[in-house]
């Protein structure tokens, strides 16, 4: 079976080289000109006022975790989808029973309004 | 130790390197025209011309864009932190480009008594019984995933803030649609019983076998999965992360030369991954009328043609309409499906 993932290595190894490669040759070919300027990150052509590596809104980790949390319900799905139709109706019920579970959650966030983008 | 059963191993190493090249330069000439489809198509729909200078009919225009860029010069901002600024680009492109490996794109061939799956993540042993990736589909999931990497990397790093914004748009849009695109395709396997994309695409020989015809439940289901694909990509009409009119470029912005075009070249072989994993999980795989392997390309260019078309049709999201869509929307209906179609499949066996 491992035969089937050497390929793969094969593919990364072509893809990581194409990708050092352009970027290598690129930055020997290409003009240099530099300045201090130039070197400032773009800002509608103002002086740039601060960092920007600084706190954001606090939405994106929100997200980012009900992400996490509805991802490792997928995760659950996959086995049980794989094994549907040898699980029969009992399968059904019993994910049924996640589902409304998870359903239940779901509507908490809604209603707390965690997807609300104001 | 049994790696690749019992065909010789120069057999095994020539069939292997043969498929990863030819598979590899195709990829890489589809992604390269697809640009110039792209602006002639978009060109033609806006009644213009498009580009016609370079070669005939502008043939040669990837060509000399990609020429071009190489020649360009490299900028690395001064408050940027550089070893992740270069890192991003190659980030978001390794995974684009390896992700096609564990897609079949026609039947097996036979050569000298050898049986060759005309997939790079496969093999065939002597009395050609295949062996592919079994999880197949989940490596597809996981180097979706990954991609999102390459353009948080590049939104941080740049120490921009509309490199920034963009990159946390990005994110949060990319995470979003992949559980809805995850959940869709549970339908899929519901049917097939299986992770491997071989068992999944043998399964659907004759028009009325492909998933996306099986029931109505899995038409939706491929739809959304079409849709929710476009987004996690960031194609039109979801083309947020780099919104020109309030972003500048997104996540971009900071980035030129050869930097620049591996973006560039990374979300165009992510759509050819997208249109083919599509092809491959409702539309039948390599099945149809023609030979194998022009069966699948024929699908999987119509579907690139629909990307393009979308993106010449439809104005762009707002950000809270994109992520309601995402949330409000496309999950709650993929979760309905699934037990819709764990019902349907139930009653009518």
């Amino acid at each position: 079976m491992a035969g089937a993932y050497l390929p793969i290595i094969l593919l990364l190894a072509i893809a990581v080289c194409f990708g050092l490669g352009s970027l290598v040759f690129s930055s020997l070919i290409g003009q240099k000109k530099l300045s201090a300027v130039k070197l400032q990150p773009y800002e509608c052509g103002c002086e740039p006022v601060g960092s920007a590596q600084e706190r954001f809104s606090i939405k994106f980790y929100l997200i980012a975790m009900l992400f996490i949390l509805f991802d490792i319900e997928c995760v659950f799905l996959y086995p049980w989808a794989v094994l549907f139709k040898r699980l029969g109706v009992f399968g059904i019920m019993e994910m049924g029973a996640f589902m409304l579970i998870l359903f239940v959650g779901y509507i908490y966030i809604w209603k707390k309004g965690a997807l609300e983008w104001e | 130790m049994d790696i690749f059963g019992d065909i010789p191993w120069y057999i095994y190493f020539a069939a292997m390197i043969l498929k990863v090249l030819v598979a590899f330069v195709f990829v890489l000439l589809t992604v390269a025209y697809a640009t110039y489809a792209e602006r002639k198509l978009i060109g033609f729909m806006q009644v213009r011309i498009g580009p016609n200078r370079t070669g005939p009919i502008g043939l040669l225009q990837p060509i000399a864009d990609g020429i071009k860029l190489f020649f360009k010069e490299e900028i690395i901002p001064a408050q940027a932190s550089k070893f992740a600024f270069v890192l991003a680009p190659l980030v978001a492109l390794v995974p684009a480009f390896i992700s096609f490996a564990v897609i079949p794109f026609g039947d097996s061939i036979q050569i000298a008594g050898y049986k060759f799956p005309l997939q790079i993540a496969a093999y065939a042993d002597k009395a050609g019984t295949v062996y592919d990736l079994n999880i197949g589909v989940l490596y597809i999931l996981a180097m979706a995933s990954l991609g999102v990497y390459g353009i948080v990397l590049a939104g941080w790093s740049s120490n921009s803030k509309y490199s920034l914004l963009g990159g946390l748009r990005a994110s949060a849009q990319m995470i979003s649609y992949e559980l809805a695109a995850g959940l869709a395709i549970v339908c899929v396997f519901m049917v097939s019983q299986s992770l491997s994309l071989q068992a999944i695409v043998a399964d659907q020989s004759g028009l009325f076998g492909w998933y996306i015809f099986r029931n109505p439940f899995l038409f939706v289901a491929g739809i959304i999965f079409f849709i929710c694909s476009l987004a996690e990509i960031n194609r039109t009409p979801f083309d947020l992360p780099e919104a020109e009119t309030e972003l500048v470029s997104g996540f971009c912005t900071e980035y030129s030369s050869m930097k620049y075009a591996m973006f560039f070249m990374a979300e165009y072989a992510n759509m050819v991954t997208v249109c083919a994993v599509m092809t491959t999980l409702f539309l039948g795989g390599w099945h149809g009328p023609l030979p194998s392997v022009l069966n699948f390309i024929a699908k999987v260019y119509v579907l690139m043609f629909v990307c393009m078309w979308i993106r010449a049709t439809y104005p762009r999201y707002r950000y809270d309409q994109l992520m309601k869509l995402g949330w409000k929307v496309f999950l709650p209906i993929t979760l309905f499906l699934i037990m819709g179609n764990a019902i349907w499949m139930t009653l009518f066996k």
